[in-house]
């Protein structure tokens, strides 16, 4: 059988769809409180969202919008895989850890942004929220293509223990952010059509200089 | 199945494979103390690679030695030296590069670095430039998955040639320190201030490293397994789904990457297995945990860090490179810095080379965000 798309999300800094259709978000203060807001509107309660880095939020968010409604929630499973991919890695946060070793001007080394300089640390996030002991992995890439992360979703389906895979671009950069992220399974024919969701990712995604 | 078609390392401890196994075959470390590292106010125990032989042996190879970062010039040299091994067409459609490195160029954030521009901060930059250099018209995969990357890397070669698109896949990794990890390190006290000593009970603390490292690898087709030389089989990837900066006390990630390969292996074929082995108490402990709830504590476990320090992104393809050597020269070889066990835990941590004529090894890795990777290697007889 092949993998097949069985439930996707969009989210940016300024709006969240499931499956197409607008995610309900109550009222935010500035363009950079959007995924707290959203967050506030998933009503969750996952104090640790408040310690992620933008990257990790963002991937964070999309996973909940795509597996808030899965049952059975939160039993451990070792048949889900995550797998991202994204253009600038953990550059955003590189660049905030890298001021804070600049010499002679009084700032120390800090270890918990140190840890995020990873773009990985995502997948762990997801990894942790869901109990997900699955494969987990990052790939990075000059843009999005649904039809190489489809492929390679497929590749981890035929490792015999996969069953799903939440396959995603997850992008933060400076002011923007954007994440698209699909639930890939076999066992849902037809699915849902590539080409219903392909999008052109963000342009804005460069450094200014 | 695929199998290695060439191989190289450039470290510290030298500029080919066969000069890196020797070394350490022999015993010799490429960490040393650097009293001053980059302007950071402690000194660091790290592995570098000689910047001058870098650039003169970059230069004999490129006309256009200008352009090129430190990581890129280790990198292409690396992968120039595998090719020429492997009698490799790399211009050719059917090759593919995968690039592995957990931090790339990252040390061009930093104000006092000048003459590249930012685009050499993007890995998939990087990694374009490293197949342009040898014409190669496939858009690279990279592969950032913290230190198990060099895994990672390998089992998507194997993933990639299995599905008949390509017949070679080049695996290459690469690491260099910059004050931007080394202060990083520092900042999560990882670090020891001595030779690191994997699996020892007085273990203090990783070394970390510098390298490029290549494996070139060619599709094995049905029928041709018997001469397949060194070959791999079979790789896994599990996270802790724990904490995403230190691995869980119960080793289950690397437990579950371990079982997974088990499905293929008996443990009487494992002729070693080469851990990650940090050197730090976390990771060694969580280690030992996993290999002996897979019920592997009687084969021989090596680590490689006490010769090459911590080579990050570079790790697993690095000491992939030689375990696949010391499983064709029959040698568990020794952990350096490795003296004496935790009482409670008895591994067969290697304390000296010894013969093992078994036919598999495993390596194992392990990093933050929870993952743990496990890839299973076999010989054949040589082609």
């Amino acid at each position: 059988m092949p993998q097949v798309i069985r439930k996707y999300c969009h989210v940016t800094h300024r709006s969240a769809t499931v499956n197409g259709k607008a995610f309900p978000v109550a009222e935010v203060d500035g363009e950079g409180k959007f995924l707290t807001a959203l967050y506030r509107s998933l009503k969750i309660d996952y104090p640790k969202f408040f310690k992620m880095d933008s990257l990790s939020k963002l991937g964070f968010l999309a996973s909940e919008l795509i597996l808030r409604d899965e049952e059975p929630r939160f039993a451990p499973r070792e048949d889900v895989a995550i797998l991202c991919f994204n253009r600038s890695a953990s550059l955003a946060t590189d660049a905030l850890y890298q001021v804070t070793i600049r010499r002679g001007d009084g700032c120390y080394p800090s270890p918990s942004l140190f840890v995020y300089t990873l773009p990985n640390i995502v997948t762990g996030e997801i990894a942790i929220r869901n109990k997900f002991f699955g494969e987990t992995s990052f790939y990075v890439c000059k843009e999005w293509d649904v039809q190489q992360a489809l492929r390679m979703a497929g590749q981890i389906l035929c490792d015999g223990r996969t069953r799903a895979v939440l396959a995603a671009w997850v992008e933060c950069f400076e002011e923007a952010c954007e994440a698209f992220m699909m639930l890939v399974d076999t066992e849902n024919q037809p699915g849902i059509p590539p080409e219903e969701i392909a999008f052109s990712t963000s342009k804005k995604t460069t450094w200014k200089n | 199945m695929i199998a290695i078609a060439g191989d190289n390392i450039i470290s510290s401890l030298g500029f080919t494979a066969e000069e890196c196994y020797r070394a350490v075959a022999s015993g010799q470390s490429g960490v040393r103390l650097h009293r001053s590292f980059m302007g950071l106010p402690e000194p660091v125990m790290a592995s570098t690679i000689d910047r001058e032989r870098l650039a003169d042996s970059f230069a004999a190879l490129s006309p256009r030695p200008d352009g090129y970062t430190a990581l890129e010039k280790a990198a292409i040299l690396s992968v120039s030296s595998a090719a020429a091994q492997a009698q490799v067409d790399l211009a050719d459609a059917s090759v593919l590069f995968i690039f592995s490195s957990t931090k790339g160029n990252v040390h061009l954030l930093d104000e006092t670095e000048a003459g590249f521009s930012r685009s050499h901060l993007y890995l998939w930059h990087t990694a374009r430039l490293i197949a342009e250099f040898f014409g190669n018209p496939n858009a690279p995969l990279v592969v950032s998955n913290a230190c198990i990357s060099g895994a990672c890397a390998q089992l998507a070669a194997l993933r990639e040639l299995a599905s008949g698109a390509y017949r070679h896949a080049v695996v290459v990794g690469a690491e260099v320190l910059s004050r931007f990890i080394v202060s990083g390190f520092q900042s999560l006290k990882a670090l020891s201030p001595e030779p690191c000593r994997p699996f020892d009970v007085a273990r203090a603390g990783l070394n970390l490293g510098e390298a490029a490292a290549t494996l070139i690898y060619r599709r094995v087709d049905k029928g041709a397994e018997a001469t397949a030389g060194v070959a791999l089989l079979q790789g896994a990837i599990r996270n802790d789904a724990n904490h995403i900066s230190g691995p869980s006390r119960t080793g289950e990630g690397s437990y579950l990457a371990l079982k997974a390969l088990l499905q293929e292996v008996a443990p009487a074929d494992i002729a070693f297995i080469n851990a990650h082995g940090t050197a730090t108490a976390y990771n060694d402990s969580m280690e030992t945990a996993a290999i002996t709830r897979a019920g592997l504590s009687a084969a021989a476990v090596n680590s490689l860090k006490g010769y090459f320090g911590h080579t990050l992104g570079a790790a697993g393809v690095l000491e992939s490179v030689i375990s696949a050597r010391a499983l064709a020269g029959e040698t568990a070889l020794a952990t350096r810095g490795f003296e004496r066990s935790e009482a409670e835990h008895p591994l067969s941590v290697t304390d000296k080379n010894m013969h093992a004529h078994q036919a598999c090894c495993v390596k194992m890795l392990s990093g933050f965000g929870g993952g743990n990777a496990a890839l299973l290697f076999k010989k054949f007889k040589p082609r």
